[in-house]
């Protein structure tokens, strides 16, 4: 069964949504089964595609969706959420 | 369709395939694959991003044990891009569906995210193309492994496109393939802009950054005449230039019929039109179409090709090849004319501002033995047609007077030593500073020849540097400044009756020959190529005519006047020679 879910959160990390954030975020968004894509504005990229994400630019401040379609869709959201709203746990212990 | 505006250093166009030259001095090249290759090539590709990712493991542990794991955390970024399903997918499209090689898949690919990383507004992401590149390199390492291409082993004609090519990567080139030349970097004295004039081939230098937006294989256009690159033209493009070309060598055909006539003016002038040379192969190129000498030969490439400055038979045997083929017609011989940076042996310290610095004749005069090895074989060389020695960039009299007397000196050696050579050979001076021609009534007395160098001349007049690109416009040779100095030097040598030459790349642009003519230069020493156009002006054009020319620029007072007038004479004349 099918599933496709919003949620919109916004980047707070100083140096926005970069190579290691990133990184954490494709780590994260490939544990699920779902298909996962950000959006910003008129973009609309791979969640699971660390160079796409990078494309996007997305400095501290910016507003972006994320849409999951897939049988955990709503636990994927939770995971990227959550990393996202912690800073993606840049602080070393969190990040284990 | 992109365009790009550089200098334009070596005249003529070229449509043709792209080969880059990667970073590391290795082509990215496109191959497409046949059908059947898929498969093993996509295994390839594998194989490469498996040991590619070994390789950042690698680092990553090491870093991490020698650093601490906060600081092998950065290759985590890299292995996740290795590992990018679009990424691969991309690729593996590319290989499976257009055929083409990983290399070339990847080069392209990874090329474009640049691009996008370079053009994003926040900086710090702009620095992630850097991390491509890192990761293009480490791919194209894995995959081309020892196959790694070497720019020696052409196989079918390209253009080279390279940030910058040093002189022993042109050296290195098979330059039997290479049809043109653009590089990032450079300006017009630079060795790509040298190596293109002698091999005849275009070339434009100084575009600025564009390697991120190309790919080998790609086809690219170089217009050497208006310092144009043109990437991936369009149809209309490409048609309108493949007209061009064809138009050329019709042209090219016609001037060939006057091989064998003299370069004489409509009303029986006789001019003597010299050719450039720089390797001794370029002499052919002299002779095939007439040329009455070789009015430079730049000594340059003996010391730049070899891996060790030249020793005296190396010089000698240049010499010789060139003399031979000339057999009794004038060779010039212009001593070293380089800046210190461009030695190998000089590891000192790098000059503030070469052009002003220790360069050319005052480089001699400052490495005695050097100087002397080159003088000897000048003389000893001198017995096998008519040689002459043309020393550069003189500023003061005291400069050509040490120049001359290290002459005598090599001479006084050669004859206790009983080596044969020619006493009476003419010795010259280059004039290419203002102040040689501010006290060229003291010159004449003691050359028996000058030969205005423009490049230099005009640089040194306007203060401008040619190769920078935001005053690059005020360098040209219509500036009325510089066509008093050539006046003057011209009026000087002919007072004290010596010939006079005008070896710049003024003296083969075909608009700038009435003028010469008529300033009273009777020898123009022009590269190869020019030599049948400036030979047709100068049979099309009475002297009265030239000098009615000459008489009317005098009186203008700025460069866009000049040059217009000098087009609109010429197209009265030969109307089929003005773009």
């Amino acid at each position: 069964m099918s599933m496709r879910s919003t949620r919109t959160v916004v980047v707070t990390n100083p140096q926005g949504l970069h190579a290691r954030p990133a990184d954490l975020f494709v780590k994260t968004a490939t544990r699920f089964a779902s298909k996962i894509e950000l959006v910003k504005g008129h973009e609309r990229v791979d969640g699971k595609s660390i160079l796409s994400l990078l494309t996007l630019a997305a400095v501290a401040g910016t507003q972006l969706s994320i849409e999951a379609d897939g049988p955990d869709a709503e636990q994927a959201l939770d995971a990227l959420a959550k990393l996202v709203e912690q800073n993606f746990a840049e602080n070393e212990h969190v990040h284990e | 369709m992109q365009k790009l505006q550089g200098i334009a250093v070596s005249p003529g166009m070229a449509i043709g395939e792209a080969l880059v030259m990667g970073n590391e001095g290795f082509r990215i090249p496109r191959r497409f694959l046949a059908r059947d290759a898929v498969e093993d090539e996509l295994d390839r590709l594998n194989r490469a991003f498996d040991a590619a990712t070994a390789e950042i493991q690698r680092n990553r542990d090491t870093v991490a044990r020698e650093l601490g794991s906060e600081y092998g955390a950065i290759f985590e970024a890299h292995l996740q891009m290795l590992r990018d399903p679009r990424l691969r997918n991309e690729l593996e499209q590319m290989i499976r569906e257009r055929h083409y090689s990983p290399e070339y898949a990847i080069s392209r690919t990874l090329r474009r995210y640049v691009k996008v990383f370079q053009s994003l507004e926040s900086g710090y992401m702009a620095q992630r193309a850097g991390d491509i590149f890192d990761i293009e390199k480490r791919l194209l390492r894995n995959l081309l492994g020892r196959r790694r291409e070497e720019i020696s082993s052409l196989t079918s004609p390209v253009l080279v496109l390279a940030h910058n090519l040093t002189p022993s990567e042109t050296a290195n080139l098979d330059r039997r393939f290479v049809r043109g030349f653009v590089t990032e970097i450079g300006g017009a004295g630079s060795h790509t802009a040298i190596v293109a004039e002698a091999l005849e081939i275009p070339a434009v230098v100084g575009t600025g950054p564009f390697l991120s937006d190309v790919s080998g294989g790609d086809v690219v256009i170089i217009d050497g005449d208006q310092g144009l690159v043109i990437l991936h033209p369009d149809e209309e493009t490409i048609a309108r230039y493949r007209h061009e070309l064809e138009e050329r060598r019709t042209m090219t055909a016609r001037l060939e019929s006057l091989r064998d006539l003299p370069a004489e003016t409509a009303d029986g002038v006789r001019i003597q039109l010299l050719g450039n040379i720089e390797f001794p192969h370029e002499v052919a190129h002299c002779m095939e179409r007439g040329a009455d000498g070789i009015g430079l030969y730049r000594t340059e490439f003996l010391y730049l090709g070899a891996e060790e400055e030249p020793d005296e038979e190396a010089h000698y045997r240049a010499y010789s090849a060139v003399l031979e083929a000339m057999g009794t017609r004038p060779v010039v011989i212009r001593t070293l004319d380089l800046g210190a940076d461009k030695l190998l042996d000089h590891a000192g310290d790098e000059e503030r501002n070469p052009f002003l610095g220790l360069r050319s004749i005052r480089l001699s005069l400052r490495n005695l033995p050097m100087f002397r090895t080159q003088l000897r074989a000048i003389l000893r060389a001198s017995t096998q047609g008519d040689v002459r020695i043309m020393f550069p960039l003189i500023s003061t009299m005291l400069e050509l007077r040490q120049a001359k007397m290290v002459l005598a000196d090599v001479m006084e050696d050669l004859e206790e030593h009983g080596i044969a050579f020619n006493r009476a050979l003419k010795v010259g001076m280059m004039v290419e500073v203002p102040s040689a021609v501010m006290m060229i009534d003291h010159f004449v007395s003691e050359v028996d020849f000058l030969s205005i160098g423009t490049n230099d001349l005009i640089q040194y007049t306007l203060a401008v540097d040619r190769s920078n690109k935001d005053v690059a416009s005020l360098y040209t040779a219509s500036d009325p400044a510089v066509i008093k100095l050539i006046e003057i030097a011209v009026n000087a040598a002919r007072r004290k009756q010596i010939p006079a030459n005008l070896c710049g790349q003024m003296s083969g642009n075909s608009i700038y020959t009435m003028l010469l003519l008529g300033l009273g230069l009777r020898q123009l020493s022009v590269p190869p190529s020019a030599i049948p156009e400036i030979k047709k002006v100068c049979r099309s054009v009475t002297m009265g005519q030239c000098e009615a020319v000459a008489r009317h620029v005098l009186t203008l007072e700025n460069a866009r006047d000049i040059k217009s007038f000098l087009k609109e004479e010429l197209k009265k004349v030969l109307p089929e020679m003005v773009g």
